[in-house]
């Protein structure tokens, strides 16, 4: 174990504008780049700002770019950079600026309030849902997510189209409604509500082409494109164009009382 | 000055989350106008690192649980200093709080017959703990965040305004209760994002801000955990109660340094893994109290077939509550037996496939391959203990959870005190966060109500008092009298390793004396606490400022620790190593000194904290007659038996 020196840029700046300022500062063994920006703060940039939480990759609050690759500062280890190496770390790019590597991440909260929420089945009380372990397994897959927005962020229907932002709903909360489908208890079809219809036709479902950038950057591993999006796309697609699907469809909704 | 922006709410709750959550939720669908203040984003709330599970006597895994044997446990592991009633209510109430949240969207792991599925945990008699592998907290915070997003979908089609009715503050930190005479009017506030104050004017304020662990070096706790609730209430007049009780869990990672402090979960424990030291032994056998003795098996064998046959056999000392097992850590360092890096070895990778841990210790491999290079499923863990949690806390009641003294004061979760008595079970944490927040919630929510025609207004001489508290940092530099400004980073450090050493898992008086003098120089170095820049999102100012909630949560730790000549549960005294029965019916209450709350007459060598004994109820004779009285012996004084 030993310490060396590291030259990190760090963006600086606000909605206004701002740069890469560059630092030279301590690394020591084991450290991840959270510790490093916290270690500027105390000695070199008190007033850097930074969001962060749990520093143990549970809370998903530290997201930032570094060296351009959407992560999670706290589980990102200095040893996997040479040390020679010059660290850049950017705020995410997707998501407007407030200030240093802190950006207003409110786009997702309001796509979160878009999404209709669990239906709980009518005529089970608490304590009498039943469910078997094979049939949650899919949708607590996707209950892993812990909100770091990264796959958001790396998501080029909005990374780099602005224009978009209104109709789609991003990678995460497509996945919500792939978890609210799939959850074996969920009652929004009794309630005339066709969660994979609503995926497609206000969500922007169509909008996403399987890139699987978010898969890739998914700091919990979730297999967000094969097993939330692609299967809701392939539903979708069921539903759209299956003629006998959308008849049984029509005659079942007609059937029930509201 | 005044021209801060006011708003007006029914109920406000400070913090969001397991507590805050569940009161807000509560709140709103009791009628009140609700609104959630929280100093990180809504949903990241430390509630997401809780691993192992809730508690809660559904009896789905082992039928003979009911809630008299949770709360039987619950006091044990509280060596009977718990405020009982909170005990019962939490035993008797958590299964229908679980219940709950399926129907809100959660999804536990399941039993064989589709029920929720519950796991062992230290000092549980009966599997007991509902979970999702190990990451419970998330599916909790996750859930209760959902169902107010989906109350405000309601508001929304009802009003539309999603925020009508229950909205969500998010990072903005409250440096203020506000009071008209004896009576809560509101809170003062700042943006983090911006620097601006302002007002929410409410006659109900939920004080549920988790913890105070931030002021020790090592530590679980992420960076919200600054005692911000407990300092909220002193300011504000509300005592508290047993801030000596610090849980140390005894499982956090020790190496590398960076991450020295992170939980290790006890479901590790739970599920089968076993604590060992430099010669391989397992140590655990050699700790058992004589309080516990009839209840952990006394060979490995014995323990190990507990696993499969739990009715035959008695539980492995690795799940004794966990301050048996921290200290028990604490002592085979200290003997020489320790690990390379000063900890102990935690091993699964020899007691079950690697495919099992892997699916049943999901973040713990993950944690340890990413942040250590360790490979769990092949060789062991080194861990240590880790300040944890707070047994003390706010003076409230049982059933309301209103704070003490101060009508419209509500406090609910790790903020509140009495609940965990001196040591807190694993598990007992999430399902405290349930039923309390609820209560807090609807009690609130019920007192608003009560003063529809009466509501305590908001004076502007405190508005302003506090606005030039909270601007105090950018001019110290300006008024400086007695030296140069401070780091407030510097001075943030110097008080982790105070506590750490002086004040930590094993004490001692001389120590903590040394502490008192250590905190009191801080305390005056901190009003000299100066920050650059500006107010936009400056973490420097913010440090400053949650400063002084460290500072006083630090001195009621020490002088409470300092009072109690007795060793039990989350307090270890080198000098006074057993427990005395007579002291486990005082309650130590910390009070400000200066009951205006004013804290500009800082007197370095009287503090500002006062101390008072109080004798406890006594404890119900219908719970009592759940123990046998060869247990009770061992707790209560032969008078208090007498009775």
């Amino acid at each position: 174990m030993s310490s060396y020196e590291a030259r990190f840029k760090v963006w600086r700046g606000d909605a206004q504008g701002g740069g890469l300022e560059d630092f030279t500062v301590e690394v020591n063994d084991g450290e991840v780049v959270l510790d490093i920006i916290h270690r500027l703060q105390a000695t070199q940039a008190p007033d850097l700002a930074v969001r962060w939480n749990c520093k143990a990759g549970k809370c998903g609050s530290c997201s930032a770019e570094i060296n351009g690759r959407p992560r999670l500062m706290c589980m990102t280890r200095m040893s996997v950079f040479t040390r020679e190496e010059t660290i850049t770390v950017t705020p995410l790019r997707t998501f407007p600026v407030m200030r240093d590597l802190v950006t207003d991440v409110g786009f997702n909260y309001t796509k979160a309030r878009e999404v209709p929420a669990f239906v709980p089945p009518a005529g089970l009380g608490p304590g009498e849902y039943r469910m078997m372990q094979e049939d949650v397994d899919r949708s607590q897959e996707f209950r892993k997510c812990i909100e770091c927005f990264l796959c958001q962020d790396v998501c080029h229907v909005v990374r780099d189209h602005e224009e978009n932002k209104k109709a789609y709903a991003g990678p995460r909360f497509l996945m919500r409604i792939a978890e609210l489908d799939m959850h074996p208890l969920d009652a929004a079809a009794e309630t005339g509500l066709d969660r994979k219809r609503t995926a497609q036709d206000d969500h922007g479902l169509g909008y996403c082409n399987i890139t699987k950038c978010c898969t890739e950057v998914c700091p919990e591993g979730i297999k967000i494109t094969d097993n939330a999006l692609i299967p809701l796309k392939e539903r979708t697609v069921d539903r759209k164009y299956d003629p006998l699907v959308w008849l049984g469809s029509k005659i079942r909704r007609r059937s029930s009382p509201a | 000055m005044s021209v801060v922006d006011r708003q007006e709410w029914d109920v406000v709750v400070v913090g969001a989350g397991g507590a805050g959550l569940r009161a807000a939720i509560e709140a709103r669908e009791r009628g009140a106008r609700t609104a959630v203040i929280c100093k990180s984003l809504f949903g990241k709330a430390h509630t997401v690192m809780a691993e192992g599970g809730i508690a809660a006597a559904m009896g789905n895994v082992n039928e003979h649980d009911n809630w008299q044997v949770h709360f039987r446990d619950t006091l044990r592991g509280g060596k009977f200093l718990n405020q009982w009633r909170m005990a019962e209510l939490h035993a008797k109430e958590a299964p229908d709080r679980v219940w709950e949240l399926e129907t809100w969207g959660a999804l536990f792991d399941r039993t064989k017959d589709g029920k929720i599925s519950q796991r062992n945990f230290g000092g549980h008699e009966y599997p007991r703990l509902a979970h999702v592998g190990d990451r419970t907290g998330l599916e909790l915070i996750r859930t209760l965040q959902q169902k107010i997003v989906s109350l405000q979908q309601e508001d929304h089609r009802e009003t539309g305004d999603y925020e009508s009715r229950l909205k969500v503050f998010q990072e903005c930190t409250v440096t203020r209760i506000l009071k008209d005479g004896e009576r809560v009017s509101g809170v003062f506030a700042y943006e983090r994002e911006t620097g601006r104050f302002f007002v929410l004017q409410a006659p109900s304020v939920v004080i549920a801000t988790g913890g105070i662990g931030k002021s020790f070096k090592v530590t679980s706790n992420s960076w919200e955990y600054t005692g911000d609730g407990h300092a909220l209430a002193l300011l504000a007049g509300a005592p508290l109660l047993n801030m000596e009780f610090v849980q140390f869990h005894p499982t956090g990672m020790i190496w590398p340094p960076s991450v020295k402090g992170i939980l290790v979960t006890e479901s590790v424990r739970g599920d089968g893994g076993v604590l060992r030291n430099s010669e391989g032994k397992r140590f655990m056998f050699d700790y058992v109290p004589d309080v516990f003795k009839e209840k952990y098996a006394e060979t490995e064998d014995e323990a190990d077939r507990w696993y499969d046959d739990p009715d035959h056999n008695r539980r492995p000392p690795e799940l004794l509550p966990r301050d048996e097992v921290a200290r028990a850590i604490n002592s085979e360092v200290k003997e020489g037996r320790g690990s390379p890096h000063g900890g102990v070895f935690l091993d699964v990778s020899t007691r079950m496939p690697a495919e099992v841990v892997r699916r049943r210790l999901p973040s713990m491999y993950h944690q340890f391959k990413e942040l250590a290079d360790v490979d769990i499923t092949a060789e062991p863990m080194e861990v240590g203990p880790t300040c944890h949690y707070v047994m003390g806390g706010i003076a409230v009641d049982s059933d309301t959870a209103a704070a003490r003294g101060v009508p419209g004061l509500f406090a609910a979760g790790e903020v509140a005190g009495g609940m965990h008595g001196s040591n807190r079970l694993g598990g007992n944490s999430l399902s405290d966060l349930l039923v309390f927040g609820r209560r807090a919630g609807w009690h609130a929510a019920e007192y608003a109500q009560g003063l529809t025609q009466d509501r305590p207004p908001v004076g502007d001489a405190q508005v302003d008092a506090a606005a030039a508290e909270a601007l105090r940092p950018f001019s110290a530099e300006a008024e400086d009298v007695a030296g140069p400004p401070e780091n407030p980073y510097t001075l943030h450090q110097e008080l982790q390793q105070t506590m750490n050493d002086l004040v930590g898992i094993i004490r001692r008086e001389g120590e903590m004396e040394q502490a008192l003098k250590k905190l009191a120089e801080l305390r005056v170095r901190a009003r000299r606490a100066g920050v650059e820049g500006h107010r936009q999102f400056n973490p420097g100012w913010h440090l400053a400022l949650d400063l002084r909630n460290m500072l006083l949560v630090s001195e009621c730790v020490a002088r409470a620790a300092l009072e109690r000549t007795e060793s039990r549960g989350g307090h270890t005294r080198e000098d006074h190593p057993s427990m005395d029965r007579a002291w486990r019916r005082l309650n130590l209450l910390c009070r400000l000194s200066d009951p205006t709350g004013s804290l500009a007459a800082t007197d370095p060598v009287r503090g500002q904290i006062s101390l008072a004994p109080e004798t406890t109820d006594p404890i119900r004779p219908d719970l009592l007659a759940l123990f046998e009285k060869e247990e009770l012996v061992k707790y209560l004084t032969e008078e208090e038996l007498y009775e």
